[in-house]
């Protein structure tokens, strides 16, 4: 009796494990669907011509995703020029003032910029540019896309920072170094792994961002490189195309897709890669 | 730094009065001294205008979440003074007649929300207890670890896409087997469904690294009373982690109630309240996206933003509970 019940609990105890085991491995059926999915959808389509030429209208072969792919890049590179310096500032303001009122206001508006849903921070841009400027623009999506990579930064800034032996900074404080220096020559240098792994995780946020661009970017199916027009980016385009009733149009956003994945995961990777040497390092 | 003795060009430099007595055999030092003042006085001004500088940069994103407030709460002014509270409860939205009632995306939003955690939680609580309790380290939890975050970096419109494709057929023969009215296959449920996949991550690492900080001595008591693994994960892991592993779903809840691009492709965008789960539907952010380009009147859009403010408040909200659960737990 006694036995008996030593053996249905133990007994209990290894089919929960193995429940636990089979529900965790089930998470990532999806994924792998999902990526094999897009990876067989998509590598037929790309190719040089697939990168390099304009997507043609519904009914001709052929057409790529160059205005796209352009798109995207110009809009990170602008969103990046914007972001990184007040985000890196931002952090080393949150770091080194721990306790005053500011640091607090300052770090609860970041805790909830983080949250904010990304169509609301598209609503926004459109009244703070779009609308005063007149037209849809690349630079509106850009400063939209700055505002959802402000957070990340700031935030792993702050984490990096204050993860710093407080020796260091005293050691060249007591060289009489003033406090930028001490910033920019120690401090920062040190936590450059941490604050890049920040940069490169927000910029592979935005990559994939849709919502925002929505009523900013607006879309264009012509190459653009003037950030004062309408800009298609990677997830617009697969966004409009994907959505749209044409099979042509669809298999374009397949390949969209492929490029868009082996994009945002080659910099999560790369990412992996820097944080994992930051730990080496500390 | 620079080294004292090194050459300036001093010549010009008046010595300042009182602190030296300039002979002829001193002035050379006096001028160097003066130099050498001058030159810790900028460094006290680089460091004050750094300084400063650090101080406006956190006073900017304050700045900038109050404008997003204030300009969501200005811009939707219009429709709540024409609308008041009936605006939430109004169940018919048609622009063409002028008429917004925002009751269909309340629900939309809400039940896809709440049905994609129900489906998710099971999973992520899985994927926590796994890598918290059952096996922390070694390759084949790294892997786990890494496809779990990876779930949550490929972008929305991905899955979208992807589950209009692969989910919505798949949904739709689901539907006409169960004998579904219309089975359309777009609609809440695979907006549910597609919702789920993507919210596993915030869920399951939040809760990963709270079992982890269970102190060992109790589980290890526990252990020592007989109980089995199991035993010691209901009683001791648990209870012990509970409103850390609450925040987590807190959390993912969140982001299943922003979240965007993925929904708007899946659920139908029909302004009709959704009459059981397999309708179609539109929640706040879908309609936002499908309609904000369209918006030709002040009130339509001012409707729209009415719906993004209120997204705004809940996600904050929710946030804001999530992040103090966290901090206590934390700090405890």
């Amino acid at each position: 009796m006694n036995n008996n019940h030593v053996k249905y609990r133990i007994g209990k105890s290894r089919g929960f494990q193995v429940l636990t085991i089979v529900l965790a491995f089930a998470c990532v059926i999806p994924l792998i669907a999902i990526l094999l999915f897009i990876i067989r959808e998509g590598i037929s389509r790309i190719n040089w011509h697939f990168l390099v030429n304009i997507p043609k209208p519904v009914g001709e072969v052929g057409g790529g995703i160059a205005n796209a792919l352009l798109g995207s890049v110009i809009m990170i590179v602008m969103a990046s020029v914007m972001a990184i310096p007040v985000g890196i500032m931002g952090g080393i303001y949150l770091s080194e003032n721990k306790k005053s009122r500011l640091a607090y206001w300052c770090r609860l508006s970041v805790d909830i910029l983080q949250g904010v849903p990304s169509i609301v921070i598209g609503i926004i841009a459109y009244f703070w540019l779009v609308r005063p400027l007149g037209s849809f623009s690349a630079f509106s999506g850009s400063v939209a896309l700055a505002i959802m990579m402000l957070p990340i930064i700031v935030r792993s800034t702050e984490e990096t920072l204050k993860m710093l032996p407080d020796s260091l900074k005293e050691a060249a404080f007591a060289l009489g170094m003033p406090i930028h220096r001490v910033i920019f020559k120690v401090v920062v240098p040190v936590g450059i792994s941490g604050i890049l792994s920040g940069v490169m995780l927000s910029v592979a946020r935005i990559t994939g961002e849709t919502a925002p661009l929505l009523f900013t970017a607006f879309g264009n199916p012509y190459l653009s490189g003037d950030p004062s027009k309408p800009m298609h980016s990677l997830p617009l385009m697969i966004f409009n195309y994907a959505t749209s009733p044409y099979k042509d149009w669809h298999d374009l956003a397949w390949g969209a897709s492929l490029v868009l994945l082996l994009w945002v995961l080659f910099l999560n990777i790369f990412t992996k890669l820097i944080t994992r040497k930051w730990k080496v390092q500390l | 730094m620079d080294t004292p003795f090194a050459p300036t060009s001093t010549a010009a430099a008046p010595a300042p009065a009182g602190i030296l007595h300039p002979g002829p055999a001193s002035a050379h030092l006096a001028a160097r001294a003066a130099a050498r003042i001058r030159r810790s006085f900028r460094q006290i001004r680089t460091e004050n205008v750094f300084r400063n500088a650090l101080v406006i940069t956190g006073l900017l994103l304050v700045v900038l979440v109050l404008g997003i407030f204030l300009t969501l709460v200005v811009q939707s002014l219009p429709s709540i003074r024409l609308l008041g509270l009936k605006f939430l409860w109004g169940k018919t939205w048609n622009p063409v007649k002028n008429v917004y009632g925002a009751f269909p995306f309340l629900v939309g939003t809400l039940l896809s929300s709440f049905l994609a955690l129900l489906i998710s939680i099971p999973f992520s609580m899985a994927v926590a207890v796994f890598l918290g309790e059952y096996q922390p380290n070694g390759w084949f939890s790294n892997l786990l670890k890494n496809a779990v975050e990876l779930i949550a970096a490929v972008p929305s419109v991905i899955y979208g896409f992807w589950a209009l494709a692969v989910l919505v057929p798949l949904v739709r023969r689901f539907e006409t087997r169960i004998g579904v009215e219309q089975p359309l296959g777009v609609g809440v449920f695979s907006a549910s469904l597609i919702l789920a996949v993507m919210i596993i991550p915030y869920a399951a690492s939040l809760g990963r690294s709270m079992i982890r900080m269970v102190p060992s001595p109790l589980k290890e008591a526990a252990y020592g009373l007989g109980a089995t693994r199991w035993e010691v994960i209901r009683s001791v892991v648990l209870p012990y982690t509970r409103s850390g592993l609450f925040a987590g779903i807190l959390l993912s809840l969140g982001r299943a109630l922003g979240e965007t691009m993925a929904v708007t492709m899946v659920i139908g965008n029909t302004s009709i309240l959704p009459k059981n789960i397999f309708a179609p539907g539109n929640t706040m952010a879908s309609v936002i996206a499908n309609e904000f380009t369209e918006a030709d009147k002040t009130v339509y859009l001012s409707a729209l933003i009415e719906l993004g403010l209120a997204l705004f408040l809940v996600t904050v909200v929710i946030n804001m509970i999530g992040k103090k659960i966290i901090d206590r737990f934390t700090n405890e």
